[in-house]
């Protein structure tokens, strides 16, 4: 039997203690509506588990001063475990050295940090910048900003009816203007991955450098920043088990260097006088102002949570989850899967026929099913595939066989009631 | 909390597959496009004013149920009504819908549209109901375009002071 076929049959959580898990995450005993919480939205924020909690609350209760700044114990500890988490992180990517990982607040201000630190000092105007459909508004705006303020120009590289990114037309986009690429590791509306390995050394063989969105990739695969060979990688906390307000912008070192700041204030000078400022090194030239030192203590117990699994185990299960959830939905008369690219990580985009995901997700809720409705900011997806919003079921490794039923009898019932 | 499931009731449903003077007026003397960025929902208003009366009404658009049904049974509430009434219809709409007006305690013009006083309970959906409203508000003002997310449209403006 194939595994494709085994995954049919609903297991108990394959090579994952699902239920040992899910004991971890205070969050999923809730019962909305008197029903199980089946939490399908992942993609847009994963749930914490209690250890993450308890590690924001040891911080808080015990650690907490100001980084980088006093000599008293309190301060030292905090900023010892501050950058313990940086260590944590730069190991869980594999950078080469911990300076590499940047904080941030979040992927959206990860991708700004490249656009203002490198776009703005060495993208000018004339210069193309090259994006894909399938980026997240995230990935696009900013760069639109650049390309506006200095008379650049994107250009984008299509998708097929699957989701899939067309890397011909990706290479033939080249030309000698081109400074520049952005591009998602997984489709946060569709699921799909995109083959990064292969455009990244497109890229270099020209010259430029490359930016990955790697916000819904982190979550569900073992990220090698230096196998990718990938010039910067921006991913967030919050789809991974940890805080919100906190993210990472991974950059190679030298091109740190090179960047100019984006935010001005403390922790990122080494001297001001009102004639000159001079900078401090990476990473603290791009962490102005008292960062959110809990949120990436958390974030780092996080990272150990995850590793404690291991993510080669959360990467198993959650393609049993979409391989079930995909054979029983495409099954279903009146149901269309949006997004059906070969590699795909664990999202389920999809639209009924005659019922506008609103309703869909409305009606879901009710049985206690959350998942997202909407253009996921999205928009160029959508507009590929001629529908204004999508119903996305997204799964986290603490999903079970079991709540991919509920969906599935949850969309019956939508039908139901539409029919 | 109200049940979301008793706001997909028969009538609702009923309207969003047989939507009622849904289509285009040949000519409008007053139109207007209502869209939501957020969900997508997107439609369009007109009609014809023969006086203070609406003589014809007529929308359509790509939108959910709850939208589509509250567009339906507003041409169906509104035709033939002044344009005062309409207002009233308007803005007791609007106020039922964000929970300012209790259609059981308070006096009202509602009548069979109080069947969207649920969403009331679901913030999210408050504004798929009153697009058409907002829409039809703005065609009566000759606003071309309003939007749920725009600040200088109709939705954010008092309606019932105009």
């Amino acid at each position: 039997m194939s595994a494709r076929q085994s995954a049919l049959q609903p297991r108990p959580g394959s090579a994952l203690d699902v239920e040992r898990i899910r004991a971890d995450f205070p969050i999923l005993k809730l019962r909305p509506g008197g029903k199980p919480l089946v939490y399908l939205d992942n993609a847009a924020s994963s749930q914490m588990p209690r250890q993450v909690i308890d590690r924001l609350v040891r911080y808080q209760t015990t650690q907490h001063a100001n980084i980088h700044r006093a000599v008293h114990a309190l301060s030292e500890i905090a900023t010892a475990e501050y950058e313990e988490a940086r260590r944590k992180l730069a190991r869980f990517i594999n950078a080469r050295e911990e300076r590499e990982v940047i904080f941030t607040s979040g992927t959206t201000e990860a991708v700004n940090l490249a656009m203002h630190g490198y776009g703005r000092k060495f993208i000018g105007a004339g210069d193309e910048i090259i994006l894909t459909t399938l980026e997240h508004h995230s990935n696009i705006v900013p760069w639109q900003m650049l390309a506006e303020e200095k008379g650049a120009r994107i250009r984008v590289v299509p998708i097929n009816d699957a989701g899939e990114l067309l890397i011909d037309d990706y290479e033939k986009l080249f030309n000698e203007h081109t400074k520049f690429v952005g591009v998602t590791h997984v489709s946060n509306a569709l699921g799909s991955v995109t083959p990064v390995k292969r455009i990244i050394a497109f890229a270099h063989a020209r010259g430029v450098p490359v930016l990955v969105d790697g916000a819904q990739a982190v979550p569900h695969m073992k990220v090698d920043v230096q196998d990718l060979d990938c010039d910067f990688y921006a991913f967030s906390g919050h789809k991974v088990c940890g805080p919100t307000g906190i993210g990472v912008l991974y950059g190679k070192a030298a091109l740190l260097e090179r960047m100019q700041p984006f935010k001005g204030g403390g922790d990122m000078i080494l001297s001001v006088t009102f004639e000159k400022t001079t900078y401090n090194a990476i990473p603290q030239k791009f962490e102005a102002g008292t960062p959110p030192i809990a949120a990436a203590i958390g974030f780092g117990a996080a990272i150990d949570y995850l590793s404690g699994i291991g993510m080669d185990a959360i990467a198993a299960h959650e393609h049993d989850l979409l391989d079930y959830a995909t054979e029983q939905v495409k099954r279903m008369p009146g149901v269309r899967i949006i997004g059906t690219a070969a590699d795909k990580a664990a999202v389920l985009s999809f639209a009924l026929d005659g019922v506008h995901p609103h309703d869909v997700g409305t009606l879901l809720n009710q049985d206690g099913v959350a998942v997202r409705t909407g253009h996921h900011c999205a928009q160029p997806v959508m507009q590929r595939f001629k529908v204004p919003a999508t119903a996305r079921a997204s799964f986290a490794f603490y999903n079970t066989m079991a709540e991919v039923d509920a969906l599935v009898a949850g969309i019956r019932d939508v039908q139901k009631v539409f029919s | 909390m109200a049940d979301p499931k008793s706001l997909y009731q028969e009538v609702i449903l009923d309207h969003n597959r047989k939507p009622r003077n849904y289509g285009a007026l040949a000519q409008a003397s007053h139109k207007a496009e209502g869209h939501n960025p957020l969900c997508g929902d997107h439609l369009s208003v007109a009609l014809n004013l023969e006086g203070e009366r609406i003589a014809l009404i007529a929308f359509q658009g790509e939108s959910c149920a709850i939208c589509k049904a509250s567009a339906s049974m507003m041409t169906a509430s509104v035709k033939g009504k002044t344009r005062q009434d309409a207002e009233t219809l308007i803005q007791e709409f609007r106020d039922m819908a964000t929970g300012q007006l209790d259609v059981d305690k308070q006096p009202h013009h509602l009548g069979r549209l109080t069947v969207f006083a649920g969403v009331r309970d679901l913030p999210t959906r408050v504004k798929c109901a009153i697009l058409p409203w907002h829409t039809l508000h703005a065609a009566f003002h000759s606003v071309a375009d309003t939007s749920t997310e725009s600040e200088n449209d109709p939705m954010h403006a008092p309606i019932g002071d105009a």
